[in-house]
C-alpha cells in the first residue's frame, strides 16, 4: 500500500473494511531494523560514533544500504527496492527509537528522492546506486538564514553563463551537511526573493571549487553545517529537473521528509514511554515505586495517547505522501508536523520529568531522546507553522 | 492597593539603574542574555563588586551586613539588575545558608560565617538530596556518628550543584536511626578539604558540568560545626526550602528574558520579514507574557502578606509551580525564535558568542526547574493538602 499507488492503497483499504496492516515484506523490514539495530547500534556504539572526528559510520552506513534500508523507496533499476513511504517509515521509526545519528532523512530520504523524482537519465545512473548501496551522500541544501521555512524565498542564485551556471550564495542548517559528497540545492534563476516562480534545483558535488561547508555537531548528535556557495561553476547538466519550476518539487521533498521525520520521533517517543513506565515501576520514594502515584500513571497515560494520536497521524500523512492533489498532500504533511510536534515535546518533557535528577544526565539515553526531539519539532519549520499552513492551504481549498 | 513608587523609591530607581550601566562587564552581560553558564571566578569578582557596594546580601538585615530596604526598593533593585542583564550571583550561601545561620545558629557561627558569606570568600554548596533520596528527602542515609568530640560521616550526596567549586557544604546527616525519620536528621556544616570527600562530575543534559556526585568516607567533623539541636534538621530544612522556593519565582528575570526574546523575534527574520511579525509568535510572545504578569502580582501578594508578619507557607508552593512554568515557557520561546540557531552543539570559540549560541543549553537546563527544589508534582501535593487538609493522601 504505497507509492505511487495511494490514493488505490487508501480505496483498497477502505474496501478491505479499513486494512491498516502491514505487508509480510513491510513487516520483515521493519523487524529486521529493529533486530540489528537494537543488537548492533546500541546506547554505547551510539555514542562512540557520535564522539568519533567524523560523527558518522561509514560502517553502519554500508550495513543499512546492504539490507536495503537506504534504497527502499527508490527504483528497483538504480539497486532500490521500489517501495514508498509506507516502506521508508517502516525503517525511519526503528532508527529513531536507536537514536541513529546517520543520514537517514538528510540522504536516503531528502537527497535521493529529489534525484529518483526529478533526475534525468544520466543523473540517475550517477547517483542512485551509490546512494542505495550507502556509498555516497547527498543532502538537500534549501534554507537560508532569513527564510525561515517559507519555501519560496530563495535568495541564492544562478545565472547561466558559458553554456552551464554559476552559483553564489548562503545555505544554513543543512543536515548532514560536513558527510556529504554531494548537495541539493535550491537557487533562484529568475524572479524576486520570494516569489514561487523562478526557483530552481542544482546537483553540486561537495569538492567544487567553490563550496565551502561550515560543519558542526548538532544538539541530537547528527552533523549539519553552512554552506557558502562563492561563484560554483556548474556544467549544464547540473540543473535538476526544470529550470524555474523547483518550488513544486521542494514542497514535495519537504512533504516527505516530514513523514519520515514523524516516523523517526514516533520511534523515540515510543521508547521514552517505554523506558519511563520502566523505571517509574523501579524507582522508589516514599517506599512505593512512583508508578504507584496516580498522578504518576495518568502523565504515563497522556504519553500513551499522544504517541498512539502520533501513530495515527503518521499513518494518514504517509497514505497522502503521493497524492496527486498537492494541497492535499501537503496537509496531511502539515497536520502530522504540528500535531505529532506539539506531542513529542510533551513527550519529551514528560520523560524527563518523571525521571527526576537521572533524566537530566548525559549518561541516560533520555536526556538524548529528549534532543533529538526537540530538533524534531524545529524542523522543517515548527508546530505553529505548520498551523498555518494547514489552515492556508484548507482555506484555498 | 496601591503599587506606584513614591518620589525616593524612584530616585533610588535611578541610582540602581545608573550604578548597573557603569559597572556590568560586558561579558557577564553577555553571558546572561544569551544563557552561557559563568565561571567560577566571574562569579566570585562579580558577588564581591556587588558586596562592595553593599548591594550582595539584599535579602539580609542591617546587623549582618544588609542594606535595610524595604520589600519595594529590593523589587526594584532586581528588576533593574535583570534589565541590565547583570548576574543574579549564587544563592546557596545568601538565599539559603545566611538565613539558616540567622535563624538557628550559634553567636559564634553567624560571626564566623555570615561575613565569609558576604565576601564571597566561602563558596557554599547544599549536600540534601542522594541517590535514595530525593523527593522523599527524609529517607536520607549519611549517617553522622558520634566519636568523641566528633562526628564521623559516611555516605553520599547526589547532584551537589556546584561541589567541584565548593569550599563548604550544608548537610542534611542522620545523627539518630530510631523514631520517625524525619526526627533522626541533623544540619551539618562541611569543610570540603576534610580527607575523605571525593567529588565525582556529573554531566548534565545541556552538556555542562554543575552537578556532582559527593562520596563521604569517615570524614570527621567538629560537633561546632552542627547548626541547631541534634534532630533539628530537618525543621531546619523546610524553612530553608522555603525560602529557596520564593526566589524560585524568578520574576525579575523572567522579565528580563522577555524583553530579550521581543529584541530577538524583531532581530531573527522568517520569509524575509521579522519574526515579530508573525502572528502566531506575537500570540505566544503576549501570552507568556500574560502569564508572567499572573505571576508577577502573585509574587505581589504573598510578599505583602509576608511583610505583614505571616510566615510563607503553602503559597511559596504556588510561586514556584507558577514561577517555573513561565520560566520553561520562556526558555521554550528562545528557540523557536532561535531555530536552526539553535542547533550547533556547545559551539565555542566566535560562534559560542552568538545571541543563539546557548539558547539549547538554557533550554536543556530550565526542564530542571520542576524537578529541584521540589518538584512540580511534590509542589501539588503540599497544595492538595492545604486544599483538603487531612483528606489529601
Ligand atoms: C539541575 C539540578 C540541580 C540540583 N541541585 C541540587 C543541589 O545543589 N543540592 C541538592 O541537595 N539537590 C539538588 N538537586 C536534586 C533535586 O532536589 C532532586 O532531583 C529532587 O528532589 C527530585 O529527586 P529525584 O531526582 O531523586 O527524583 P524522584 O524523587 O525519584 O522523582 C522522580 C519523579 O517522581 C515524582 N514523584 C516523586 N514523589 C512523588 C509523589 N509523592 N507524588 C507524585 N510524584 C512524585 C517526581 O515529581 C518526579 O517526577 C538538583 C537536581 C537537579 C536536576
Amino acid at each position: 500500500m504505497c507509492s505511487p499507488r495511494c490514493c488505490s492503497a487508501a480505496a483498497r483499504a477502505k474496501a478491505n473494511a479499513m486494512n491498516f496492516d502491514l505487508s509480510e515484506e513491510q513487516k520483515m523490514l521493519r523487524d529486521a531494523a529493529q533486530k540489528f539495530l537494537r543488537a548492533e547500534y546500541g546506547f554505547d556504539a551510539r555514542n562512540r560514533i557520535v564522539a568519533s572526528e567524523t560523527g558518522m559510520s561509514r560502517e553502519h552506513w554500508r550495513r543499512f544500504g546492504e539490507f536495503g534500508w537506504l534504497g527502499v523507496a527508490l527504483p528497483e533499476a538504480h539497486g532500490g527496492f521500489g517501495g514508498g513511504m509506507v516502506e521508508t517509515i517502516q525503517v525511519a521509526e526503528p532508527m529513531g527509537a536507536a537514536l541513529v545519528v546517520e543520514p537517514y532523512l538528510a540522504s536516503a530520504v531528502l537527497g535521493a528522492q529529489a534525484v529518483a523524482r526529478a533526475g534525468s537519465p544520466a543523473q540517475q545512473a550517477a547517483w542512485l546506486p551509490g546512494l542505495a548501496s550507502g556509498k555516497l551522500v547527498l543532502v538537500l541544501a534549501h534554507t537560508e538564514d532569513d527564510s525561515g521555512h517559507q519555501l519560496a524565498h530563495v535568495a541564492a542564485r544562478a545565472a547561466a553563463e558559458r553554456g552551464g551556471w554559476v552559483l553564489s550564495g548562503r545555505k544554513s542548517g543543512v543536515l548532514g551537511a560536513p558527510w556529504a559528497d554531494g548537495f541539493v540545492v535550491a537557487a533562484r534563476t529568475a524572479g524576486a526573493v520570494h516569489e514561487r516562480r523562478g526557483i530552481s534545483l542544482f546537483m553540486v558535488g561537495a569538492k567544487t571549487p567553490g563550496v565551502q561547508v561550515a560543519g558542526y555537531r548538532v544538539y541530537d548528535g547528527s552533523r549539519a553545517g553552512d554552506l557558502l556557495l562563492d561563484a560554483v561553476v556548474l556544467g549544464r547538466d547540473a540543473l535538476l529537473g526544470v529550470e524555474g519550476e523547483g518550488l513544486g518539487l521542494l514542497e514535495q521533498l519537504i512533504d516527505i521528509g516530514i513523514v519520515a521525520a514523524c516516523a523517526d520521533a514516533l520511534g523515540a517517543m515510543g521508547a521514552l514511554l517505554r523506558k519511563t513506565v520502566e523505571y517509574t515501576g523501579t524507582r522508589k520514594q516514599f517506599d512505593v515505586p512512583i508508578a504507584s502515584f496516580q498522578v504518576i500513571q495518568h502523565r504515563l497515560v497522556d504519553m500513551f495517547a499522544a504517541i498512539e494520536a502520533s501513530r495515527s497521524l503518521l499513518l494518514m500523512a504517509a497514505l497522502h505522501a503521493e497524492h496527486p492533489d498537492a494541497a492535499a498532500r501537503s496537509r496531511a504533511a502539515s497536520a502530522a508536523k504540528a500535531g505529532i510536534g506539539e506531542r513529542a515535546r510533551f513527550v519529551a518533557q514528560q520523560a524527563v520529568q518523571l525521571h527526576g535528577g537521572v533524566g537530566m544526565t548525559e549518561e541516560l539515553d533520555i536526556g538524548h531522546y529528549f534532543r533529538r526531539l526537540t530538533l524534531f519539532c524545529h524542523l522543517f519549520g515548527g508546530s505553529d507553522h505548520h498551523l498555518q499552513r494547514f489552515a492556508a492551504l484548507r482555506a484555498a481549498a | 492597593m496601591d503599587i506606584d513608587f513614591d518620589a525616593e523609591d524612584l530616585a533610588f530607581q535611578r541610582e540602581v539603574r545608573a550604578w548597573f550601566e557603569a559597572n556590568t562587564p560586558p561579558e557577564l552581560r553577555r553571558k546572561t542574555i544569551t544563557g552561557e553558564m559563568l565561571q567560577k571566578d566571574e562569579i566570585v569578582r562579580w558577588q564581591r563588586r556587588l558586596d562592595a557596594q553593599g548591594w550582595l546580601v539584599t535579602g539580609w538585615p542591617q546587623e549582618h551586613g544588609g542594606p535595610g530596604w524595604t520589600p519595594t526598593r529590593r523589587y526594584i533593585f532586581d528588576l533593574e539588575r535583570a534589565a541590565a542583564s547583570a548576574p543574579i550571583g549564587l544563592s546557596m550561601g545568601v538565599i539559603m545558608l545566611g538565613p539558616v545561620l540567622m535563624a538557628f545558629g550559634t553567636p559564634e557561627q553567624r560571626a564566623h560565617y555570615l561575613p565569609r558569606i558576604r565576601r564571597c570568600e566561602d563558596w557554599w554548596c547544599q549536600g540534601y538530596s542522594e541517590p535514595g533520596a530525593g523527593s522523599d528527602l527524609a529517607s536520607l542515609k549519611t549517617a553522622a556518628v558520634t566519636d568523641g568530640g566528633d562526628y564521623l560521616v559516611n555516605g553520599s550526596k547526589m547532584w551537589t550543584t556546584y561541589a567541584h567549586w565548593a569550599t563548604h557544604m550544608f548537610c542534611l546527616v542522620r545523627t539518630a536511626a530510631t523514631g520517625k525519620k524525619q526526627e533522626g536528621i541533623s544540619f551539618l556544616l562541611i569543610e570540603m578539604d576534610r580527607a575523605g570527600i571525593e567529588v565525582r562530575p556529573i554531566v548534565s543534559i545541556d552538556g555542562e558540568h554543575s552537578l556532582n556526585q559527593v562520596f563521604l568516607t569517615d570524614v570527621r567533623v567538629p560537633k561546632k560545626n552542627l547548626v541547631g539541636r541534634e534532630g533539628q534538621g530537618w525543621d531546619i530544612a523546610k524553612y530553608l526550602l522555603t525560602h529557596e522556593r520564593t526566589s524560585i519565582a524568578g520574576v525579575a528575570e523572567c522579565k528580563a528574558l522577555l524583553a530579550n526574546l521581543h529584541a530577538a523575534a524583531a532581530e531573527r527574520r522568517s520569509g524575509g520579514r521579522p519574526l515579530v511579525e508573525d502572528a502566531a509568535m506575537r500570540l505566544k510572545l503576549a501570552r507568556a507574557e500574560i502569564e508572567l504578569m499572573a505571576l508577577e502580582y502573585t509574587n505581589f501578594r504573598v510578599l505583602a502578606a509576608t511583610a505583614a508578619g505571616k510566615a510563607p507557607g503553602p503559597e511559596s508552593s504556588l510561586l514556584k509551580t507558577m514561577g517555573t512554568a513561565v520560566q520553561q515557557t520562556l526558555s521554550e520561546l528562545d528557540i523557536d525564535i532561535a531555530a536552526e540557531k539553535a542547533w550547533p552543539w556547545r559551539e565555542r570559540g566566535e560562534f559560542g558568542r552568538g545571541r543563539y549560541a546557548h539558547a539549547m543549553e538554557r533550554y536543556c537546563y530550565s526542564r530542571a526547574a520542576t524537578i529541584y527544589g521540589g518538584s512540580d508534582e511534590v509542589q501539588k501535593n503540599v497544595l492538595a493538602k492545604m486544599l483538603l487538609g487531612g483528606g489529601a493522601r
